[in-house]
């Protein structure tokens, strides 16, 4: 894979939309245990608050590492949680990728996700820029880092039992 | 049901104070909100910012006070104002950046300026307003605004007490304790989590004094903690903590009383699960005193106290609310830090609150969640009553008020004696 992105930029696209589009399909359906081996054990998910990009400083709405994803995924999972038994159902798109660099085994992209949920009778609608740094291993890509800044990060949310 | 007596005319039948019973209208009701609005939140100190959030001259946040979107501003001279975010001229909002600094505020419409005490400046062109014309007439719509422990409140109403008696000597005196978590810094607001839940505001009234609902609704948070620290949030178990009514509606719920005082805790070991952050801190060059009390800090006090009507301190976090129709209320957590602290325990705070707080923590959506079923179960069984009975029966008198088990529903009884007080025509 790592050859054929330095060759042909139009191949990356197809290949990181795919991986973009496998990934949001799995969020959908829930697969929360394929979603958790997309990513490296050192990779970060996190949902900022605001324009600030010092995360690790600043109050986040999530800022999940390793420990952290795999403990929320047991939550949603282990049915404990009133607000993700059941979880609202959400229909997303994610689209608008742009590849900023892809660089030896290392590439950063950003995309636009549009996501539906519908609980109780009532949809809310979110949308969110995704900003993604993915590396090509012997086994795909995997996700080093995932930010995805919603747009009204600093406005007045509702409670979230899915991811974006 | 005739018009000229609507049914919250019986406060009464709306909160049963013997039996503690809350009639269903309480969460349904719009113009028992409208009503409340009025004569609460007109009427009473409602909180509205901490002063970190707005540190320097000419810095500024918007807030509000029940329907109405304030500003809170600090002068040249540091002295803090706090007016209703309207142009005296055709209404215009004259602000609309959520925080910042300024030297004046001026309308975008017709260029109105005013000062940051909300006097008015200038008018463009004021000719057309004649000779008699008088600017001190045309201020901003301001508030009587007051602060304790660096927790800022305003009202509308120019009568009414003083806010330390208000809030009262307890509460003070709890204030202070809850803002030890400095750990000998100033408490600095770090940030937000802001989220909007379709609820009655007073289910979210209820909530931070209610311990009975924590082994149910945050057992998935519980699941997420090691061994000693679920221990230290078992208080339901060992029973030593209490619910107590603080007088004016206000209440706190202890629920570690061996975290009552930050300071009394100096002695006590480090817990296991922060020893990697007093080495941390240690490598700073701290003394050991000093790290002690900064991890003591960063653990929180071990109690969350209810104020009537729309701000509580809750462990380690602000939770304020503000109310938006009978069955919309915007909530906000605010996290706390120390303001020069170690960089590392405030990284610290920050990573606990996202785990408990907001719409992504492992706590906040499930109490969303059981706040909404509050609200939609309401629609059902009108004539049935809310109870909050529980703990009655073992009540005893406390310092202020009663004072009752740790899950009992003694802080929500002292808010709706409040809010039946408040409520009343005659009073």
């Amino acid at each position: 894979m790592t050859e054929m992105t330095k060759l042909d930029p139009k191949a990356l696209l197809a290949d990181v939309t795919e991986f973009l589009w496998l990934e949001a399909d799995m969020l959908d359906r829930k697969a929360y245990g394929d979603w958790l081996d997309l990513w490296l054990t050192e990779g970060l998910y996190i949902l900022p608050i605001g324009d600030g990009e010092d995360y690790e400083n600043q109050l986040n709405l999530c800022y999940d590492d390793d420990k952290m994803r795999r403990n929320r995924i047991d939550r949603f999972n282990r049915g404990f949680s009133i607000s993700s038994a059941p979880a609202a159902d959400t229909v997303r798109t994610v689209s608008r990728i742009v590849i900023d660099s892809a660089e030896g085994d290392l590439i950063k992209l950003r995309a636009a996700e549009h996501l539906i949920e519908d609980k109780f009778g009532r949809q809310r609608i979110w949308a969110a820029d995704l900003q993604y740094t993915l590396r090509v291993t012997g086994d795909g890509f995997k996700i080093e880092r995932k930010i995805a800044k919603l747009l009204n990060s600093d406005g007045m949310l509702n409670s979230f039992s899915y991811l974006f | 049901m005739s018009l000229d007596t609507p049914k919250f005319s019986d406060l009464d039948a709306l909160y049963d104070v013997e039996n503690a019973k809350v009639a269903t209208e309480m969460y349904e009701d719009p113009t028992l909100f409208q009503e409340e609005m009025e004569r609460i939140f007109k009427k009473t100190w409602v909180w509205v910012a901490h002063e970190s959030e707005f540190p320097d001259k000419g810095s500024f946040k918007l807030s509000q006070v029940g329907l109405d979107p304030v500003i809170v501003v600090r002068d040249r001279k540091g002295k803090i104002h706090c007016m209703v975010n309207r142009c005296r001229h055709r209404a215009a909002t004259v602000c609309e950046v959520k925080k910042g600094k300024t030297s004046s505020f001026q309308c975008p419409y017709h260029g109105w300026g005013y000062g940051l005490d909300g006097s008015l400046r200038a008018v463009p062109y004021p000719e057309q307003y004649g000779d008699d014309f008088d600017k001190s007439q045309h201020g901003m719509l301001k508030l009587r605004t007051e602060s304790h422990e660096g927790m800022v409140f305003a009202t509308f109403n120019e009568d009414a007490e003083p806010l330390v008696d208000f809030l009262g000597p307890e509460v003070c005196r709890y204030m202070t304790l809850f803002m030890k978590q400095g750990g000998g810094f100033p408490v600095k607001v770090l940030g937000e989590h802001q989220f909007s839940v379709p609820m009655n505001w007073k289910v979210q009234l209820e909530n931070t004094t209610d311990a009975y609902h924590f082994p149910i609704v945050h057992k998935s948070f519980m699941q997420t903690l090691d061994e000693k620290t679920e221990d230290l949030f078992a208080f339901m178990e060992k029973n030593e903590g209490w619910v107590e009514d603080l007088g004016n509606g206000h209440s706190i719920m202890m629920m570690m009383p061996e975290r009552e005082d930050l300071d009394a805790c100096l002695d006590d070991p480090i817990e296991p699960r922060f020893e990697w952050l007093a080495e941390e801190i240690r490598k700073e060059g701290y003394s050991e005193e000093q790290v002690k009390k900064i991890v003591l800090a960063v653990g929180g006090p071990g109690f969350n106290m209810n104020l009537f009507p729309n701000v509580s301190f809750s462990l380690s976090f602000f939770r304020v609310l503000t109310p938006v129709a009978v069955d919309k209320t915007e909530i906000r957590h605010m996290a706390l830090g120390m303001d020069g602290g170690p960089a590392i325990a405030n990284r610290t705070r920050l990573r606990l609150h996202e785990h408990f707080q907001g719409p992504m923590g492992f706590g906040s959506p499930d109490d969303a969640e059981v706040w909404e079923r509050v609200q939609r179960g309401t629609r059902g069984g009108e004539e049935l009553p809310i109870l909050v009975n529980r703990g009655i029966v073992d009540e005893e008198p406390g310092v202020m008020g009663p004072r009752g088990h740790v899950s009992s529903e003694t802080g929500m009884r002292a808010a709706y004696q409040m809010w039946k007080r408040m409520m009343d025509k005659e009073a």
